[in-house]
């Protein structure tokens, strides 16, 4: 049975939170800080080998021949494999396996692996991918998404089609002809989002290790441990439960660790056949040529709207740069659609989003995959609908609001839906109504709000099982061991878990101790993406404490002779409600229910009640809460440099109940960050050859203390019907309407509207030099005639 | 390889590494002290610097060499250290950073925390510019450096007894009447 049938929103005894709500440090914080907490590449074994990957130099080539004898000779290398040793395709999306570890016949960006050497230290590995010899047949190389789009041949990876089309869907909804036939206003206009990749500073590692039993462990920097273990059995051809899979402390992710890589499937291979355990750890530059960062997109959009600034329809073209595979790219086609429809309701909505294969790194899910670009688009779009029929923006949005428990133009269900008071927080907090539109030149405030999931009822693989499972073990000294397959990739989801369940055993913090992302120890949850962690693994959580908590509770009653509703678990105690004198410590209450009931255990899961629309991909985006949020940024526009500075954002989040509002002001902070470091900074952008532009982090200018704004975390708290105690995502939604937000701003600040991303001063100086012409121009029209604006 | 003698978080140590070595990779697969961070092995995101003489290093950019004669901590040594001077739990700078949220993922902060050390040390009340610019070599993925400039703040003002400086969502949440501490 799914926890979410079992519990609502509210606190376990009934009144107030003992433990949620709190901003309770993390359970894992002082190992951090001080140094203790093991991460991949601090893993070293006795005899280990260290492997590194020999990569493409060619955008696009057919390989002709390897040869490997050189380097095999070379003394301390003691393994060489290339594509034609681990041939299986494996992909993270069933339906799209079109990677392999090594190159198996052909290349397809610059930094595809192509061999793999392990060697007794990386200088020795390092000498021995020098002394390997492939000869290459070049190929044409796309680098530009359309070109990929109208050209079939060569085509990238073969397909039926013999086109270079990784995915393509087009939906509708409502009557979208007829709406931008008889709107009172349709905007147009075209939109680009660039590059951009996750940065996380722990590259990618993996180490492998086989025992004398010929037992596989795998440790890796990985947010989806189960998709790892899945994959490493699928491509080496070996039983899953010979593999052991285990995420140790993981130095951030952002999805960019989200996909099985190259490393998992190579430093395992190696270890099997060398019988050594084996390292590979990414320089930062190949992290970069891993990447799996955010899609490029070119957006045409066209809204319809009438003079009361209610959308009458949104209506979307979307060409996709994917990058050289597949990666979650189907997932990501339909996201840049399905998941625009809130927080406004439209009666008509269509997109056609067609994702391009090139010869480029691939793209992947980068925080707020898929949605990201097209939510500036629209949100850019939206406020030139306001502007036209002369509404304030916020004023335009909440117009446009979908409400709660209610249904999405798509069909996605919502439940719970704190937009409105997002929008009235950030309006008092940056002083709206007394600043914009009113500051001096240059200077100015823009307003967007978006939406998105809390996981997704889509679970990779199709399967009825629990996409979350937690199983409790309680010691005789009070202890409670909680085994999650979650995978806490610095979001802070193991402490979530312990405080959901001190909460509902009435426990303090220092009783409950987290294992977790271990396949070998933990049930299996589906791993750190689509924002899906708190609420799933989260009720998961509640769902086994609960179980034990019934235990715990019934063999008190039963001792103490009263009715289980006396009993109440809080603080480390139980304790007679009725007569609190009567009071037992935790471990001598789980001693109790042992006696009675054998030994003390439980499980608990989640799966998500069945969504969505009732077409091909409505289950795609529907998930069982979304969040929401609205941005203000305050921007300062230099108009002879065309420098864009920040100084503030405010921005306020819906995220259901807050379980740790710290650890959810610190989710928000780090989105905001994130997202105007992509709008101003950060370009992940190739060359003509498909070089990449700067592979390091000085040349892709993640910001630093000094370049970062001052940013307003604001907490609204809906309340979710079936979120873990009314719970919904924090860690994702953040980022989408910072940077519409940050266009719309320079657009007060300087009557500039920016569709093109990144805003690099020579965009904003063109976009002047625009402006000014055109003022011009009309200056000379009106002298002669007196003109009515259009709307 | 090179016999290299210095002190380590205020223990002598004679070892030896191969004369290309740096100090991340002495620190790091010499001395098993992994707690120092390899980010990028260029100098670029501060994730491995430790103090030498008190001023932080990029110890991916110094030769094993350079530790000859030096005293050197790093992030294992704050809490002992802080320790054999009396103190109790670990260093200020370490409870501020953990109490304040600023270890998301963690990875850059034994840097973070090491150049904030180094900074309090020379600076005990520095300004917010000062504590942003005494940062600015050490990047952070995860926090929008929002947290960690609350920990630098709050460390400040424990060591001048003054109250700890509130953040942007408690003080709303005040506003509200829903603000209840741990």
């Amino acid at each position: 049975m799914a926890a979410r049938d079992q519990h609502g929103p509210q606190a376990p005894w009934g009144d107030a939170f003992q433990v949620v709500g709190k901003p309770h440090r993390k359970v894992d914080g002082m190992a951090k800080a001080t140094g203790q907490a093991i991460y991949t590449d601090d893993i070293q074994l006795p005899g280990m080998l260290h492997a590194k990957l020999l990569r493409s130099p060619h955008a696009h080539a057919n390989i002709v021949s390897i040869d490997t004898q050189k380097a095999r000779a070379i003394p301390g290398v003691h393994a060489v494999i290339t594509g034609a040793d681990l041939p299986t395709r494996y992909g993270v999306i069933p339906w799209t396996m079109d990677e392999t570890a090594l190159a198996v016949d052909k290349v397809r960006f610059i930094g595809d692996p192509v061999a793999a050497v392990a060697a007794v230290d990386e200088d020795t590995a390092n000498l021995a991918l020098n002394a390997i010899e492939v000869e290459y047949e070049l190929l044409h190389a796309y680098l530009d998404p359309r070109e990929a789009l109208e050209r079939g041949e060569p085509t990238i990876h073969a397909n039926k089609r013999g086109n270079n089309v990784s995915k393509q869907v087009d939906l509708a909804f409502g009557d979208v002809d007829e709406a931008l036939e008889s709107a009172d206003l349709v905007v147009e206009g075209d939109y680009s989002f660039h590059g951009s990749t996750h940065g996380a500073i722990e590259p990618h590692c993996a180490v492998a290790q086989v025992d004398a039993q010929g037992l596989l462990t795998l440790w890796s920097s990985t947010q989806i441990t189960h998709y790892v273990h899945r994959a490493l059995a699928h491509v080496l051809d070996l039983p899953a439960h010979r593999i052991r899979v285990i995420q140790p402390s993981l130095g951030g992710a952002f999805g960019g660790k989200s996909d099985p890589f190259a490393l998992e499937f190579v430093t395992a291979k190696m270890a099997q056949m060398t019988g050594r355990p084996v390292k590979m750890l990414w320089t930062r530059e190949e992290v970069f040529y891993a990447h799996r960062g955010r899609h490029p997109m070119q957006m045409h959009y066209k809204t319809a709207a009438d003079k009361d600034g209610k959308v009458r329809a949104v209506d979307a073209k979307i060409l996709i740069d994917g990058g050289s595979y597949s990666s979650f790219g189907l997932v990501t086609t339909y996201y840049s659609g399905q998941l625009l429809t809130g927080p406004y309701a439209f009666p008509a909505y269509r997109f056609d989003s067609t994702r391009v294969f090139t010869n480029k790194p691939p793209c992947g899910p980068k925080r707020g995959h898929g949605s990201v670009q097209p939510r500036f688009a629209f949100e850019v779009q939206l406020d030139e609908v306001a502007e036209k029929l002369g509404i304030d923006p916020i004023e335009i949005r909440r117009r446009n609001y979908l409400g709660e428990h209610t249904q999405t133009v798509n069909g996605q269900r919502i439940t719970s839906n704190g937009f409105l008071e997002c929008l009235d927080k950030v309006e008092r907090a940056s002083a709206w109504k007394e600043r914009h539109g009113k500051l001096p030149s240059g200077r100015g405030l823009g307003v967007a709000g978006s939406m998105y999931i809390s996981g997704t009822n889509y679970p990779i693989y199709p399967n009825d099982m629990p996409q979350a499972g937690i199983q409790l073990k309680v010691d005789r000294s009070g202890l409670v061991m909680v085994f999650t397959g979650g995978n806490d990739i610095g979001q802070g989801s193991n402490s979530v878990v312990a405080y959901l369940v001190a909460e509902e055993l009435g426990l303090e913090l220092d009783a409950v101790r987290v294992i977790a992302a271990d396949t070998d120890l933990c049930p299996v949850d589906l791993g750190a993406y689509s924002s899906r962690v708190t609420f799933m693994v989260g009720n998961a959580a509640i769902d086994a404490a609960r179980k034990l908590r019934k235990l715990v509770v019934q063999a008190l009653a039963e001792k103490w002779e009263v009715p289980e509703q006396r009993v109440r678990l809080v603080g480390g105690f139980a304790v007679d409600l009725e007569d609190p004198e009567r009071h037992v410590p935790s471990r001598e209450a789980f001693q109790l229910a042992e006696a009675r009931f054998d030994t003390l255990g439980s499980t608990g899961s989640y799966n998500t009640p069945t969504l969505g629309g009732d077409y091909r991909g409505g289950t795609i985006g529907a998930s069982p809460a979304y969040s929401f949020t609205a941005h203000i940024v305050e921007v300062e526009v230099d108009e002879e440099t065309g420098r864009i500075r920040v100084p503030k954002v405010w921005c306020a989040h819906d995220c259901g109940r807050a379980l740790n509002p710290m650890l959810v002001a610190g989710q928000i902070e780090g989105s905001v960050y994130m997202g105007i470091a992509e709008a101003l900074l950060e370009n992940h952008d190739m060359n003509r050859f498909g070089l990449h532009a700067g592979p390091s982090l000085l040349d892709y200018r993640m910001p630093t203390t000094i370049d970062t704004p001052e940013i307003e975390a604001l907490i609204v708290e809906s309340v979710d019907p079936e979120g873990p105690y009314g719970a919904k995502e924090a860690g994702e939604g953040p980022l989408h309407s910072a940077i519409p937000a940050l266009s719309n701003a320079i657009f007060d600040a300087c009557g500039i509207r920016l569709r093109h991303l990144p805003f690099t001063p020579a965009k904003v100086l063109a976009a002047l030099r625009e402006k000014r012409a055109r003022e011009a121009a009309d200056a000379s029209v009106s002298t002669s005639t007196s003109s009515t604006p259009a709307v | 390889m090179r016999v290299i003698r210095f002190v380590l978080n205020g223990d002598p140590v004679e070892t030896a590494a191969p004369a290309h070595w740096t100090l991340l990779e002495l620190l790091r697969y010499g001395l098993k002290l992994t707690g120092s961070k390899q980010g990028c092995d260029k100098g670029d995101c501060g994730a491995c610097t430790v103090l030498v003489g008190g001023k932080p290093i990029l110890a991916c950019l110094s030769l094993a060499a350079r530790a000859e004669g030096q005293e050197i901590t790093t992030i294992e040594g704050l809490m002992p250290l802080h320790k054999s001077r009396g103190g109790s739990g670990a260093d200020p700078v370490q409870e501020a950073f953990d109490a304040c949220g600023a270890l998301q993922c963690g990875f850059c902060q034994p840097g973070m925390m090491l150049s904030t050390r180094a900074l309090l040390n020379q600076h005990p009340q520095p300004s917010r510019e000062q504590i942003q610019a005494a940062l600015s070599g050490n990047l952070c993925r995860c926090t929008g450096y929002t947290q960690i400039l609350q920990a630098v703040e709050t460390a400040i003002a424990q060591s001048t007894g003054a109250p700890a400086p509130q953040p942007a969502w408690a003080r709303d949440r005040e506003l509200q009447g829903q603000e209840p501490q741990s």
